[in-house]
């Protein structure tokens, strides 16, 4: 087994406390909305998770790309590590989404076009690992993952322009907002530090998660190998 | 209209936190457990493969059992 590198270790200690730096700005730092109250302190973690999330998606496109270029079974690993992580940070983010909308819409969940692509999004991403396990040799399961991670990669940017291009409830907080969009609001100076200071918290997350499923992904790659060679 | 006062809505941000610190919980702890199998496994095999290169290579039963043969099975 490969030792932990020192820098990841490092990274790990980083990443927890500006997650507690970010939660605390998020909770007692930012000012309480006057409509909305509390609930709408979870829009920092809700727009952070989003962010990676997506970020991941176009990541594995393009990581599916190298793979497809190079066939280094390499950039299969970081592909699936990019999923992974982003399947979970983008599933936090339809939850938050829903438990928003509850006081701000009065409704759990509605069949807008940002919540359909959103789900969408998640069910692609969650079906790539279904149909991957099926696939027992590695140099296919890699082809066919970097080909379906490529055209799965379409719905992050779709996802993201969604509540741009059509007319949605969404609000969009940065940016022109559609004439039907409920929730919205006009961020604060106080606001405006914790929102970015989140997304800045949840990449440094997202980095030290991907590099630890990587890690993982080499020594299961070790472990098919040796199986390989003592069933030979 | 205006509301008078800002809605009481702490537990909806509560739950929204708990649920969020959970799942990354839950997830830290799979890749965890997943590494911790894997080395296990990693190890076993390891093992195996040290101990199946320092056995002494010893001839097949049936190419004993035939003086002088080769030990190729019948295909029936």
């Amino acid at each position: 087994m490969q030792s932990k590198p020192i820098t990841l270790t490092i990274l790990d200690f980083v990443s927890v406390t500006v997650l507690m730096i970010a939660a605390y700005l998020a909770l007692f730092f930012a000012p309480t909305e006057a409509v909305m109250g509390d609930v709408q302190r979870v829009f920092y973690f809700h727009v952070g998770t989003a962010w990676v999330g997506l970020l991941g998606f176009l990541i594995a496109a393009i990581s599916g790309i190298a793979y497809l270029v190079t066939k280094d079974l390499k950039w299969d690993r970081f592909e699936v590590a990019a999923v992974e992580v982003s399947t979970m940070f983008f599933f936090i983010t339809i939850v938050l989404g829903s438990i928003w909308a509850r006081p701000a819409w009065n409704t759990w969940w509605t069949w807008d076009p940002r919540l359909t692509t959103a789900a969408i999004t998640e069910l692609i991403y969650i079906a790539y690992f279904m149909l991957r396990q099926g696939i027992e040799d590695p140099e296919k399961r890699a082809r066919f993952g970097a080909v379906y991670t490529l055209l799965g990669g379409i719905s992050a940017p779709i996802t993201f322009m969604v509540i741009r291009l059509f007319r949605t409830i969404h609000p969009v907080v940065i940016g022109n907002q559609s004439a039907a969009a409920q929730g919205g609001f006009d961020m604060t100076a106080d606001m405006r530090t914790a929102f970015f200071f989140a997304l800045f918290a949840f990449t440094v997350l997202f980095i030290d998660l991907i590099w630890h499923r990587i890690r993982l992904g080499s020594l299961q790659e070790q472990v098919e190998q040796l199986k390989l060679n003592a069933s030979a | 209209m205006f509301l008078e006062t800002t809605p009481d809505t702490s537990g909806y941000m509560i739950a929204g936190y708990l649920i969020t610190f959970f799942t990354m919980g839950l997830y830290v702890l799979s890749l965890f457990q997943r590494n911790k199998d894997l080395g296990q496994d990693l190890e076993i095999l390891a093992k195996m493969a040290k101990e199946s290169r320092s056995k002494p290579s010893r001839p097949s039963k049936s190419a004993k059992s035939r003086p002088g043969g080769k030990s190729k099975t019948k295909k029936i």
